[in-house]
């Protein structure tokens, strides 16, 4: 994809913003000014809190700015309402879909404006516009009349896209619409993308992947704290520019790093089988060592750590803890728990944390024992606990009676994390810890790896940021279609290798696997 | 370390005066107007008699806030009531007990019938809604069943709860505020009750942090078959009688009390103490709706808007409380 000429100032502005600032209780966005042409791609990035999210919402009228005035064409511009935004072609995909899951992808693309006579939807109508639809960003492969719930994620996402696009789109927004897509589902959106640009629409595009911007945009624009920090167009920028004037500093990648030293294993894993979503899978888990899972989505990474916790049944196959001979029977968490293993969830939000409880209450969660005696709670060991727990962690909050709704992606992490560090696991299981969290918080949960590696205790990580796995583990295994194909030491590894693993058992078959993406 | 204390009192103590300081406002608005319509509502006797009235309501409110708490919900508790009561009764009648264990026994048949909802419920995962609306018509039919359908008079062998001890009020009245109280520190004081609060609001996360969901509903259910047996109880020491049709729609009663309260019936946020208050405000509107000589009708009429008005009231301060 050749960048476009857009950031050089051959086309109209199309947007501008002056000196916008969003005021809750505390500022979260102050003075921005910005400049959006007409058919170029403008990255937004920075930590998770930065602005970002406010920004695009104020220019996409879900929220409206306390001080500063937008321009959209040369006319002031100060939407009131999403759909005041959409009437004047300004479009945001937000990262949580808001599809009907049960309703087809024709009924969801033209929700709201189903052809119909007399109240009767007309079914061809209905699927014939839905197909042209679909067509525009290349979603060809898709029956309209399917329920959206039978589409995996990424083409869920790419249908929210197709929505957006309908009647007269000038400006789109896209947080973070790669999070979930394949790899051949994200050359698809850049490809799209790049239709979209020759069309002259402006696209704003957020995203955490600084890997994907050299790709995809003309000009990054880096928030941090609320405040701008730097526009520049893409072409004079590395990834180190830009992680750099996100972060105010630099951060450490550990690529260097040297091997942990590796104690006794604390887990054995024997022949461990579900169904052919999880086949055969053998390997010890020592104690002081970080050991990855790579692989693609649905290869059964996360399938393996739900085994080991005893969240879902296998089938067959054995666990051994560090006495051999002993087999653990591992028929729910709570007996994994009580044997120290402590899982951190893919999903945080909805599996990990009570959302509306507050930070105390969801960190002593998985030991209320330590903080009562004899049922009761002791409330004060309970907060000198938690704000010990908070303190090490740096989980940014306003007190530890906050609500966890209202953090950040990392400190919301960092509470899960925190949940495990007051139980003391001697094997904590991770799946995709640093999912959504910034490049700070993420540091910061780096470093708690290494604190409990250092301490004796075996960590298993999976994660679909190859990058990640290099810089932090010790071992990395690699899944492909339920096996566990391959495990690297430190030193072997290359992310070719780790890749070629990751597709060795699809190779042979590609079409079985229809979520392949290194994710 | 030291800036999450006064922030933890302030906040935790502006949420909960809210809701039971909006609850003491609409009482006393309430009470103003039955008083200001009728000379004869502001008197020692009204209150007294409605103090005497709410026991058997607030018990089972009780055990109907913590079953709300953890997502679930109890149809059957008016018909437990009923046979509880029953049970009593024959235990009193027949087997001539007295009435301390009667009383226990009659608590015991609620634990039976709240265990077999929580069982049910929790085995084959299925809503609460449907096996306790099972259990109502099940447990109406055995209370029938232990009556012979007819009203069992029990008389002076059970009427000592319900007569007034002290300043005109009854020993129910007395063992229901001590239960209220029990009941809200368990909530928030314990191990039982943070789990209950964890399992409404998120059960798949209490699970996967390892904490087994499954006997701690049971228990909810237990507990609230416990407290609706003892209300039954309650109930047949002020009619003197084990009635088989005693507590029919008492569950509706409950449930709006509990609610107006504040508890969420989307689980994990509630309270006892408020509860309490919303059976007061159902009994006051009641009494004074009688006072005022308003007709059957009507009283009905006005019951169901006051309980909709409140929730609509709640929610509202609870969003404002989330955008704050």
């Amino acid at each position: 994809m050749s960048p476009a000429p857009g950031g050089t100032g051959a086309a109209p502005v199309l947007l501008q913003g002056r000196g916008i600032g969003k005021t809750y209780a505390t500022p979260v966005l102050a003075g921005v000014d910005f400049e959006l042409r007409a058919g170029e791609v403008l990255a937004l990035t920075g930590e998770n809190g930065a602005g970002k999210s406010t920004l695009s919402k104020i220019v996409a009228g879900l929220v409206q700015a306390t001080t500063g005035s937008m321009t959209l064409a040369g006319q002031p511009f100060a939407p009131a309402s999403r759909k005041d935004a959409e009437k004047l072609g300004v479009r945001m995909v937000m990262q949580e879909l808001s599809l009907v899951p049960t309703l087809s992808v024709a009924e969801n693309l033209l929700l709201g404006r189903l052809p119909h006579r007399l109240g009767f939807i007309r079914g061809d109508a209905l699927n014939e516009a839905a197909a042209r639809q679909m067509a525009l960003i290349g979603l060809d492969d898709v029956d309209p009349r399917l329920p959206v719930s039978a589409l995996g994620v990424g083409y869920q996402q790419m249908v929210e896209i197709a929505r957006s696009l309908v009647g007269d789109c000038r400006l789109l927004i896209l947080d973070e619409p790669t999070a979930t897509l394949t790899t051949r589902e994200i050359a698809h959106l850049f490809e799209q993308i790049a239709l979209l640009k020759a069309r002259g629409v402006a696209v704003v595009y957020i995203s955490h992947r600084l890997d994907e911007l050299g790709q995809v945009a003309d000009r990054v624009m880096v928030l941090r704290d609320g405040r701008h920090i730097d526009t520049r167009p893409m072409r004079a920028l590395t990834q180190a520019d830009i992680v750099r004037s996100m972060v105010g500093r630099d951060v450490h990648e550990g690529l260097d790093r040297e091997r942990r030293p590796r104690g006794l294993p604390l887990l054995r894993v024997k022949h461990l089988t579900r169904g052919n979503v999880v086949r055969d899978v053998s390997f010890d888990l020592h104690a002081g060592e970080v050991m990855g899972l790579a692989g693609l989505v649905g290869s059964g990474r996360t399938e393996l750590l739900r085994l080991i916790y005893g969240a879902d049944r296998k089938d067959s196959g054995s666990l051994q803890g560090s006495e051999p001979r002993t087999e653990l029977v591992m028929k729910s968490p709570m007996q994994a728990v009580r044997k120290g293993i402590g899982l951190v969830t893919e999903d945080r939000k909805t599996q990990g944390l009570l959302l509306s409880q507050s930070i105390r209450v969801n960190a002593t969660l998985a030991n209320l024992k330590a903080v009562s005696r004899r049922g009761w709670l002791r409330r004060r060991e309970e907060r000198a606990e938690v704000d010990r727990l908070r303190d090490l962690l740096r989980v940014r909050c306003d007190s530890i009676e906050q609500p966890v709704a209202e953090l950040s992606g990392g400190n919301q992490q960092k509470v899960v994390f925190a949940r495990w560090l007051h139980r003391d696991c001697e094997v904590l299981l991770l799946d995709e810890p640093t999912r959504g969290v910034d490049i700070g918080a993420r540091a910061d949960i780096y470093g708690q790896l290494d604190r409990l590696a250092a301490a004796g205790k075996a960590l298993l990580m999976v994660s679909s940021d190859l990058r990640e796995l290099m810089s932090q583990c010790d071992r990395i295994g690699v899944m492909s279609a339920g096996r566990l194909v391959r495990i690297f030491e430190r030193g072997e590894w290359s992310e070719q290798l780790l890749l070629e693993a990751a597709f060795s058992a699809y190779t042979a078959a590609e079409k079985k696997a229809p979520q392949e993406q290194l994710a | 370390m030291t800036s999450s204390k006064p922030l933890t009192t302030r906040a935790a103590l502006t949420s909960a005066i809210g809701t039971v300081a909006g609850l003491m406002a609409a009482l006393a608005l309430m009470i103003g107007f039955f008083s200001w319509q009728s000379e004869y509502f502001f008197t020692a006797d009204t209150f007294i008699t409605i103090a005497n009235d709410i026991p058997a309501t607030a018990v089972t409110a009780v055990g109907m806030t913590f079953v709300l708490i953890i997502a679930g919900i109890d149809l059957s508790v008016g018909s437990t009531m009923a046979l509880a009561a029953a049970v009593a009764g024959i235990a009193m009648l027949q087997w001539h007990w007295s009435l301390l264990p009667a009383t226990l026994l009659a608590m015991a048949t609620g634990v039976g019938v709240g265990a077999i909802n929580g069982a049910v419920t929790v085995a084959w995962r299925l809503p609460s809604f449907i096996v306790t609306l099972g259990m109502l018509e099940m447990a109406r039919g055995a209370a029938y069943l232990a009556t012979d359908s007819r009203t069992q008079y029990i008389g002076g062998k059970i009427d000592w709860l319900g007569k007034p001890i002290v300043l005109g009020l009854s020993p129910q009245f007395f063992i229901a505020i001590v239960l209220v109280a029990l009941a809200q520190v368990v909530l928030t004081r314990t191990v039982f009750g943070r789990s209950m609060v964890g399992i409404g609001t998120n059960e798949e996360a209490m699970r996967l942090a390892g904490v087994d969901p499954r006997p701690i509903k049971v228990a909810v259910f237990a507990l609230a078959g416990l407290l609706a047996g003892l209300g039954g109880v309650f109930l047949s020491s002020r009619l003197e009688a084990a009635d088989p049709n005693a507590g029919t729609g008492a569950e509706l009663v409950v449930i709006a009390s509990v609610v107006i309260g504040g508890t969420s019936l989307m689980g994990g946020r509630g309270s006892v103490a408020s509860t309490f208050f919303g059976v007061l405000v159902i009994s006051v509107l009641e009494a004074g709706l009688a006072q005022i000589g308003a007709s059957e009708p009507t009283k009905r009429i006005i019951t169901g808007f006051v309980i909709i008005l409140a929730v609509v009231l709640d929610t509202l301060r609870e969003r404002r409380k989330r955008k704050a």
